[in-house]
């Protein structure tokens, strides 16, 4: 007989621990890098901070297919916003485009998304849109599996404006808390800065002091 | 005065009557047609001078093999192919759709097609159709960016790799690549390496087997390796086995003559 696990027939998910922080100039957002196909992980290096504009980015969880679909046609309609007004998209733009389709799809839709960015307008915003499609604002969000393990030390440990070094290591910290203890959330610890100058991007890899830190992104781990 | 036409004329849209049909002879135990799935293992990987793809030879349907020796990387453009998984229909059309769209891209564009054009219609004709069409594909080629290989699910996510492998044989070949693979293999490791994968596939994955099919594409240039290697050549026989002309006696012979006899009868046409 051939074994019971078809990769063919299983959906594709980001069982996944993602997070998004305001700052003091900014957002700092943070995810794990697994995405599994049932018990297979299908991929161990996933980039789930996702690009919808130089300054606005989203992080992903639940249907890859899903999120990564939305946040493709959301990242092409900012884009030719852009070029029309040849003004920066707003942060609140891109998380109420994503409202928009989260909630008019929401019987056929598995996405929990946080929208995160810098503009001239309001500075560094986090927005979540949970599973039903609703679209809030908030100063420190988590979402996805393994953010059920960490509500209680985000809760402890989060302080409103901390410094950029702080909230990295605040987002780090949480992440990989939610990696040891989440069996879906794994691989390394992706961090984005988003601040007025755009994004500054870290992976921490899971070493055995969690220490070692590099500054940029190989660019063939990069996710599509 | 076309009232009467239009009253006949089909109602438009899908129909849907067969499927209460199907759903009720489902209940009753019958058992429907089975679709020739490539119970698979498909490999790409990106190496020193671009990419190199592999996929074994073996087409099933359910526990039969119902193609020993069938052709798994398929054609999209001059510097791009991509191995197909899932239901082998559905590979192939999708592939050959894909493939005439980017042709006329090119011809519009009048430039080399990049390997993320084709990502791209590829994720989102999957994804329009919610999972339904069974393509599981690895893309790879070579353009003026540079190698890239996506791996490519059924419900339309993709994710881009240096290495990747799909099918019922993809954890077989990913254990290969990851105690094996590195950044700037050379071609003739590059090829060890993906042949391996395969191999790997076709001797430890059920629904995997048969030979090693390869391509590499270079900047420029593409090699299609068909049938690389036939891991699974047919042994020879080593005796006849043949019984001699005479081993049974002849006892008694009688030859009859057949007569055939034909009668043509003409029969007249009406011709106006």
């Amino acid at each position: 007989m051939l074994p019971d696990f078809d990769l063919t027939d299983t959906p594709v998910s980001t069982g996944t621990t993602i997070m998004a922080v305001e700052f003091d100039g900014g957002v700092v957002i943070g995810a794990d890098s697994r995405t599994s196909s049932g018990a297979y992980v299908a991929n161990r290096v996933t980039d789930k901070l996702t690009r919808i504009t130089d300054k606005v980015y989203c992080c992903r969880s639940g249907s890859a297919a899903d999120t990564q679909a939305i946040a493709d046609i959301v990242a092409y309609s900012l884009n030719y916003h852009e070029n029309q007004t040849n003004k920066e998209a707003l942060v609140f733009e891109a998380a109420s485009e994503f409202r928009n389709y989260c909630y008019s799809y929401r019987e056929s839709l598995l996405a929990g998304i946080i929208v995160a960015g810098w503009d001239e307008q309001r500075g560094g915003q986090v927005y979540s849109i949970p599973l039903g499609g609703m679209l809030t604002r908030e100063s420190c969000t988590i979402g996805g599996s393994g953010s059920s393990f960490i509500y209680g030390f985000v809760r402890e440990h989060y302080r409103p404006n901390m410094q950029l070094e702080e909230c990295v290591s605040f987002v780090k910290k949480a992440v990989q808390h939610a990696i040891y203890h989440d069996g879906s959330s794994g691989g390394v610890v992706r961090i984005g800065i988003i601040t007025k100058d755009g994004i500054e991007r870290r992976i921490f890899y899971n070493t055995e002091s969690g220490a070692s830190a590099v500054s940029s992104t190989p660019s063939f781990i990069s996710s599509e | 005065m076309d009232l009467d036409n239009a009253r006949d004329l089909p109602r438009a849209g899908f129909n849907f009557d067969n499927c209460k049909r199907n759903a009720t002879l489902l209940k009753g135990g019958f058992k429907p047609p089975t679709t020739t799935k490539t119970g698979t293992t498909i490999v790409g990987i990106i190496y020193k001078d671009g990419v190199i793809l592999g996929a074994d030879t073996r087409a099933t349907e359910g526990p039969i093999v119902s193609d020993k020796n069938c052709a798994k990387i398929h054609y999209l453009a001059k510097n791009i192919y991509c191995c197909g998984a899932g239901t082998a229909a559905d590979t192939e059309m999708t592939t050959d759709l894909i493939s005439s769209q980017l042709e006329l891209h090119r011809l519009q564009t009048e430039r080399e097609v990049r390997v993320v054009a084709a990502n791209v219609m590829l994720k989102q004709m999957l994804f329009r159709y919610q999972g339904h069409i069974s393509a599981a594909l690895v893309l790879g080629g070579v353009d003026k960016t540079g190698p890239h290989i996506y791996s490519i699910h059924p419900h339309g996510s993709s994710d881009k790799l240096p290495y990747a492998t799909m099918g019922s044989g993809s954890l077989a070949a990913m254990t290969v690549f990851e105690s094996r693979w590195r950044p700037d293999l050379s071609e003739e490791e590059g090829k060890k390496l993906v042949r391996d994968a395969i191999a790997s596939g076709v001797f430890n994955d059920l629904g995997s087997g048969s030979n090693v099919d390869l391509c590499v594409i270079r900047k420029g240039s593409v090699e299609y390796l068909r049938n690389y290697e036939l891991a699974n050549k047919k042994g020879e026989r080593q005796l006849d086995y043949r019984f001699k002309t005479g081993t049974s006696a002849v006892l008694h012979t009688n030859i009859k003559d057949l007569l055939v006899t034909e009668r043509v009868q003409v029969v007249p046409m009406e011709t106006a």
